[in-house]
């Protein structure tokens, strides 16, 4: 039987298409399906959404030809963590990572989603990706490839059907693929604020006992924040009006910038933790949070999905110039093993750290300002923080090493 | 298909059954399995090299005419043949041949199964680029009538790779008590220790044979990663060599 796409990708989301174009920068044959057309994703403006990007995140986007397009990107050029409590200022140990301690540069960028989200969309427009207004419905594998049903009634045939459809991906649902996680009891708000003094391209992450309060810097003296609370108190602030929610935000942000307003919309998300217990399933490959929705604390989902791609992207590569069949399991299963060890590491990790530091039991408290205080005292692990901070550890793909597929 | 389509149905059932064993990356050849994308990485670099082929092209191999020897279920004629060679795949062992033709007609694959050897096919006089003779050596009676008849298959200035195991106590530990007793990868007997041939051998054989060795790589399985690797060093246990006819 014939083949419409060598590749059909559900999901036009950032990773989605980021996943498009690495793949048809190689020459795959990609078809990308997303509901809702890429001029209504385009045009949403500022709405306060923004990311830290990683280096190694850069890079992929960068081999990509996407990052040059990139307008207010700011540097990190400092990462200062704090133990503090509501009211009380921040305790006297802090933790400082500065960039001048890795020879990459500043240690990640933040980028607004209204500049990220219109340059992939654009260089999408300009590649070879057939993209799809229309929405996956049904999939069914064989042995040489995957027939996939579409909601305006098309029937398309490639030989791997990509999940870039979120962390509730009906891809890994109806190709049996169970999930792991739990709530954490936390919300966390988001949106931008403007602020009176420069940031100075400082990111600031302050531990609270409710949870972790994260003020990253954008250009113009504005910061995106991810404010941390228990959900128990969640509903109330989620109901405040912004006045409301500025008098409850600005004691535990202080005075270091100066006074503050919003600038972006609000957003509200409980936290979960959802890992899918297999990553590959017949002819099927789930990528980002599909596979994995990890604790924003150290803002490493979309450096995580970004490497997802970056790593099938290159398995899927190698294999098609070995000639091997690119959707058969064993290919896909090299996703998976690289991929899971990870994103179980990463998920490990943020959630202890966010145990950790959500909580003020006096014990605890102390323990980690000395762990601050010690981590800030030996350079070797300092720097080592740093580099897995901005994605620069681990065995990293041809892409997040800036190099081309 | 003409060879499948003569034979009837449960035949081709049970041809079928035997095709989805072998193409089955946890089966009964999981070891070839793992061991191939090694193999694949070798061939068609070495391939791609000789004969000034871009592997990031499509179809690469347009216009090569490739022999596999001791082809199988197809595990390596089959990536040839989608890169584009026309592609002779040959078994000693009868069964193999309907059981290739059905996976290769079922992956939209045209590949030329015969069962043969490769002293008969050189016998007819036909000739070939490349000849990929992978861990089929030590398998044979007479190593160097063999080696003689692949000379005779390839055109001059043409590749061959031949795989093979060391023959040393490492090799004796790994390939037979560890692959066929401990980890049960292959029957029993699979292997007879004296018929393992050491690079010099080998290389002293090719050469005898009329072909110039010109590169001998390792395949290191790594335990932890649980995988295999090329090394230029490490050709303790499974080795491969490219030769080109003079």
């Amino acid at each position: 039987m014939d083949f419409d796409d060598d590749i059909l990708i559900a999901g036009g989301g950032l990773n989605g298409i980021t996943m498009a174009l690495a793949l048809a920068s190689v020459g795959f044959r990609v078809a990308l399906v997303d509901p809702q057309p890429p001029k209504l994703r385009k045009a949403q403006g500022f709405d306060g959404r923004s990311y830290a990007l990683a280096i190694s995140s850069m890079r992929v986007l960068q081999t990509l030809g996407v990052w040059d397009a990139l307008n207010d990107v700011q540097p990190i050029l400092q990462i200062k963590v704090t133990d503090g409590r509501a009211g009380e200022g921040t305790s006297p140990l802090m933790l400082a990572f500065d960039h001048a301690e890795i020879e990459e540069g500043p240690m990640g960028y933040m980028v607004e989603d209204r500049h990220l989200r219109p340059a992939l969309l654009d260089a999408a427009k300009e590649s070879s990706i057939t993209q799809l207004d229309d929405r996956v419905t049904r999939h069914v594998a064989d042995a040489t490839g995957v027939t996939i049903s579409l909601a305006s009634g098309e029937t398309r045939r490639a030989r791997l059907l990509i999940g870039c459809d979120g962390r509730n991906s009906a891809i890994a649902e109806r190709s049996g693929v169970k999930r792991i996680g739990w709530d954490y009891g936390q919300t966390a708000f988001v949106t931008a604020i403007t602020h009176e003094k420069p940031n100075d391209g400082i990111a600031h992450q302050f531990f609270m006992p409710s949870g972790p309060l994260a003020i990253l810097p954008l250009t113009d003296n504005r910061a995106s924040i991810v404010w941390t609370e228990t959900s128990d108190r969640a509903e109330a602030i989620h109901n405040m009006t912004d006045e409301g929610y500025l008098i409850e935000l600005r004691p535990r942000f202080g005075s270091f910038l100066g006074d503050i307003d919003l600038a972006g919309d609000r957003f509200t998300y409980p936290l979960t933790l959802s890992i899918a217990q297999n990553f590959v399933a017949d002819r099927a490959a789930l990528v980002g949070d599909a596979a994995h929705v990890v604790h924003p604390i150290a803002g490493q989902g979309l450096n995580a999905g970004l490497k997802d791609v970056a790593a099938l992207a290159q398995i899927l590569i190698d294999a098609k110039r070995r000639g091997e069949d690119i959707g058969r399991s064993d290919v896909l299963q090299r996703y998976e093993r690289w991929r899971r060890f990870d994103t179980t590491a990463l998920a490990a990790a943020t959630d202890t750290f966010n145990r950790l530091f959500s909580n003020d039991n006096p014990l605890l408290r102390g323990i980690r300002d000395i762990g601050l205080g010690l981590t800030n005292a030996v350079p070797g692990l300092r720097r080592r923080l740093i580099r897995e901070a901005a994605g620069l550890t681990g065995d990293l793909p041809r892409l997040s090493q800036g190099k081309s597929l | 298909m003409a060879q499948a389509s003569t034979i009837d149905q449960g035949e081709i059932d049970k041809f079928q059954a035997m095709a989805a064993e072998w193409w089955d990356p946890n089966g009964k050849f999981k070891p070839l399995h793992m061991l191939n994308p090694c193999r694949l990485d070798y061939v068609t670099s070495q391939i791609a090299a000789e004969f000034a082929r871009d592997l990031t092209a499509t179809s690469p191999f347009e216009g090569l005419r490739i022999l596999d020897i001791g082809c199988g279920g197809g595990l390596l004629a089959e990536p040839m043949a989608r890169l584009g060679a026309h592609v002779v795949g040959a078994d000693a062992a009868e069964r193999n041949i309907p059981v290739a033709q059905i996976h290769a007609e079922e992956q939209g694959l045209d590949i030329d199964y015969r069962h043969t050897t490769a002293e008969a096919i050189a016998a007819s006089g036909e000739t070939f680029d490349v000849i990929l003779n992978m861990e089929v050596v030590e398998h044979v009676a007479d190593p160097m009538a063999f080696l003689k008849a692949c000379h005779d298959l390839l055109e001059p200035g043409g590749l061959m790779t031949c795989s093979t195991i060391n023959r040393n106590p490492k090799s004796f530990a790994m390939a037979i008590v560890g692959a066929e007793y401990v980890m049960r990868w292959l029957p029993k007997g699979t292997h007879e220790w004296s018929k393992f041939i050491t690079p010099d051998e080998l290389c002293e054989f090719l050469a005898k044979a009329g072909l110039d060795p010109v590169d001998r790589t390792g395949f290191v399985f790594n335990p932890l990663g649980w995988s295999w690797s090329l090394s230029d060093r490490d050709l303790s246990v499974n080795y491969v060599t490219t030769s080109i006819r003079r």
